[in-house]
């Protein structure tokens, strides 16, 4: 007895064919199995009327913290993957900076078992580069691998070693796998809390220069440029560090790149009064590199649209700027917060987005998904993009609530989520 | 007291954001409060009845003192609580702190911290008046009026004078409270000292920018000069504290040298040779003894004025006619 549902009437956007018309879409037993104007209804079929909704390959965010081993009273894998799939998306990748962090074979098994037991989201572990995340010596690379890592990364902090960082992008290439790096010279920003600039100066809060990741960013892409290997560059915050990527690429170094939604629409004006929800790392720019963030996603330059979701708990957030952690929630607000301030202001197109926050990031992780082409996995997301909600952070699926877009009114959320054609989610 | 909302609001967290009506409030309100330090007997029953709890997570005893003594002198109860942190972060210290004093029913709340912005964190959960006695880097709005009111006793106004703060602008929260509270009663506004101690784009602030103390004092009428403190020397910011004082260092011969005569300001403590030469501290030009009376005087001010107290009584109140 075959499981098949059909998503009747949809306007289906998948820039992996080039596709954005009204389109019916048949999945049989977890796959694409048809994608045409007019399906028949299988007897069988559970039909959902995908009328006014939109209809893509499901979302993939590379870059989510789940906590969990060793900080459970934030997040768990389950409930994180949970807050994935409220959220609109069907995958997502787990940074490794837990504790303890995900820096052998063992661990990255842990992780995955973990994400195929909460059967929300698919989660896909990423290993340390370094042992314990010390940044002295390469972890366990090629056996990670073996057990599901997608990719290596120390997120959280940066690779300061060039040395280390030379030898993880070589010993990263036998196995295909990109190199992930948090770009953040310490010894420029260590002690900051926020952006460094007017505001950081009248607020008397340490601040954090762009030198601080622009001079990393271009280290790293000096290394790819030697080594061959593939850098993909978490969550870029700044005007040069975009303009530096962009030269890369057209010079042919193997380098992909991140904007987390926060970036593309917030300023350090958010942190105004101290706003311990407006605090992360990297922090919120000048309006000036919010530009060229958008800039960047907008022609390709930063291939993925990630969140950087990082959740804490909230008396952790209930403190002194200086003394809170960073980061912020953001699976369960990233759409409608790209479809509201960044689609809806014009930036990129309906099919960009999909493209940045599914087909890209499918392909500079090689993950399955990314696209609803016959025979790929039934992962699809399907959404309104006409719905009117309000953030409302006490219903939220993940374990915390730190988000700087409590109360805002966004327009499109996710509407069903279907992984493996398995629905996990649908309000 | 009466009932009618306080001149000020509810808290006192820094002076950015006072009208310039506020500020001239306070220190006109702390003339007549001057004379009851120089009392036999140094007690007023305008404050009897408040309970006012001074909660100190950075070491002070200039500041504390003197809210003390404003407080005491103003027949206040007063509870003294110093913590310089413990296991628990200073995040989770701070809540349940304020969760504690909440449920004691304080009138008020002196706190000293080492976070920017507690003293506003504070006064967004508790009821409580507020009043900020230094929070990081941010502000320390009751030296900053001390200053104001020390540099009106000397030259009748602020509006048009040219005041300099020198030394660490990057980690001091006096000299925030001075930027503000200068510029808003309309003085010219210069800062001097090492780029390595200066604010990111202090010219952002409304500051003029000199790297040398001789190009300031030829612009100066007042320099307020700030403590260089040894951890700076430590944490690299400056070479050693000798070529501080060579360079930087406020000095007899060099104000000797300025096209005007300047007027001395120190928050204190002082680093005799460092920032400043003994003799500019005791000499003629130096009022850094009449800032500290000016505290208690300043701060009498501002406890009176949260508590609801009209400027325009505070003579009245003064002698016990209004309790």
């Amino acid at each position: 007895m075959s499981e098949k549902m059909l998503l009747r009437g949809g306007r289906v956007i998948d820039p992996s064919q080039s596709l954005d018309e009204i389109r019916d879409v048949l999945l049989v037993d977890g796959a694409i199995a048809a994608v045409a104007p007019t399906l028949d209804t299988p007897e069988d079929a559970r039909v959902v009327d995908c009328t006014g909704r939109i209809v893509t390959p499901g979302l993939i965010d590379v870059h989510v913290h789940l906590r969990e081993p060793g900080e459970e009273h934030k997040e768990t894998i389950a409930t994180g993957a949970a807050a994935a799939a409220a959220g609109g998306f069907t995958a997502i990748c787990a940074m490794p900076n837990t504790d303890p962090p995900i820096d052998n074979p063992a661990a990255v098994g842990f992780v995955a078992a973990e994400g195929r037991r909460a059967g929300m989201a698919r989660v896909y572990p990423l290993g340390c580069i370094s042992v314990g995340r010390a940044g002295e010596r390469l972890a366990l690379v090629g056996e990670m691998v073996d057990e599901g890592a997608v990719a290596i990364t120390d997120d959280g902090s940066p690779v300061m070693d060039s040395g280390l960082m030379r030898l993880a992008l070589e010993y990263s290439q036998a196995f295909g796998i990109p190199v992930a790096d948090h770009p953040e010279d310490i010894g420029l920003s260590a002690n900051g809390h926020m952006n460094e600039g007017v505001v950081s100066a009248r607020l008397g809060l340490a601040g954090k220069p762009n030198a601080s990741e622009d001079i990393h960013i271009v280290r790293d892409l000096l290394l790819a440029e030697l080594t061959g290997g593939h850098i993909h560059l978490q969550h870029v915050s700044t005007r040069f560090g975009v303009e530096s990527i962009r030269q890369a690429k057209a010079r042919g170094v193997h380098v992909t790149a991140e904007a987390s939604p926060h970036h593309l629409v917030l300023t350090e004006e958010a942190v105004e009064g101290y706003r311990t929800d407006a605090k992360m790392n990297p922090p919120l720019r000048t309006q000036d590199d919010v530009d060229a963030v958008r800039a960047g996603v907008a022609d390709g330059t930063l291939d993925t649209i990630a969140t950087d979701h990082a959740p804490h708990h909230y008396d952790e957030k209930e403190a002194a700027f200086a003394d809170a952690p960073n980061g912020i929630v953001g699976l369960e607000t990233a759409l409608g917060v790209i479809l509201t301030r960044v689609v809806g202001e014009g930036v990129i197109d309906l099919p960009t987005m999909v493209e940045r926050m599914s087909c890209q990031p499918a392909r500079v992780f090689k993950l399955p998904g990314g696209s609803l082409a016959e025979g790929g996995p039934a992962d699809v997301t399907v959404f309104d993009p006409a719905a009117v909600w309000t953030v409302d952070p006490s219903a939220f699926l993940s374990k915390s609530r730190n988000t700087p877009f409590a109360g805002w009114e966004l327009t499109g959320r996710p509407t069903m989520t279907i992984v493996g054609g398995r629905v996990v989610w649908s309000g | 007291m009466t009932d009618t909302p306080s001149a000020l609001g509810k808290d006192l967290v820094g002076l950015e954001g006072l009208t310039k009506e506020q500020i001239l409030a306070i220190l006109d309100t702390a003339e007549p409060f001057k004379e009851i330090s120089e009392r036999r007997i140094k007690k007023v029953p305008v404050l009897r009845g408040k309970t006012i709890v001074n909660l100190f997570f950075e070491a002070s005893t200039r500041t504390r003192v003197s809210f003390e003594f404003a407080e005491k002198r103003l027949s206040a109860d007063t509870v003294n609580i110093s913590s310089t942190g413990s296991s628990v972060t200073k995040g989770e210290t701070l809540v349940d702190t304020a969760r504690n004093l909440e449920a004691m029913h304080i009138d008020m709340v002196v706190m000293r911290h080492g976070s920017s912005g507690a003293a506003r964190f504070l006064a967004e959960r508790i009821p409580s008046n507020v009043i900020n006695a230094g929070d990081g880097w941010h502000e320390h709005p009751t030296q900053g009026l001390l200053d104001l009111l020390t540099i009106r006793d000397h030259r009748g106004a602020i509006e048009g004078l040219k005041v300099c703060i020198v030394g660490d602008i990057l980690h001091s929260r006096v000299a925030r409270s001075n930027i503000h509270g200068l510029l808003t009663l309309g003085a010219e506004v210069a800062v001097c000292g090492p780029r390595t101690l200066m604010p990111p784009l202090p010219e952002e602030l409304g500051c003029t920018v000199f790297s040398r103390i001789e190009e300031a004092m030829e612009w100066a009428d007042v320099l307020n000069v700030l403590r260089l403190q040894l951890e700076r020397m430590e944490g690299g910011y400056v070479p050693s504290l000798r070529e501080y004082n060579r360079i930087w260092g406020v000095t007899s011969k060099r104000l000797e040298a300025a096209p005007r005569e300047i007027l001395v300001l120190h928050p204190g403590p002082m680093n005799r040779g460092v920032e400043i030469d003994s003799d500019v501290a005791d000499g003629p030009q130096s009022v850094i003894l009449n800032q500290v009376t000016n505290g208690v005087a300043v701060r009498m001010a501002v406890l009176y004025l949260l508590a609801g107290g009209q400027p325009e009584r505070a003579e009245a109140a003064k002698q016990g006619g209004e309790g």
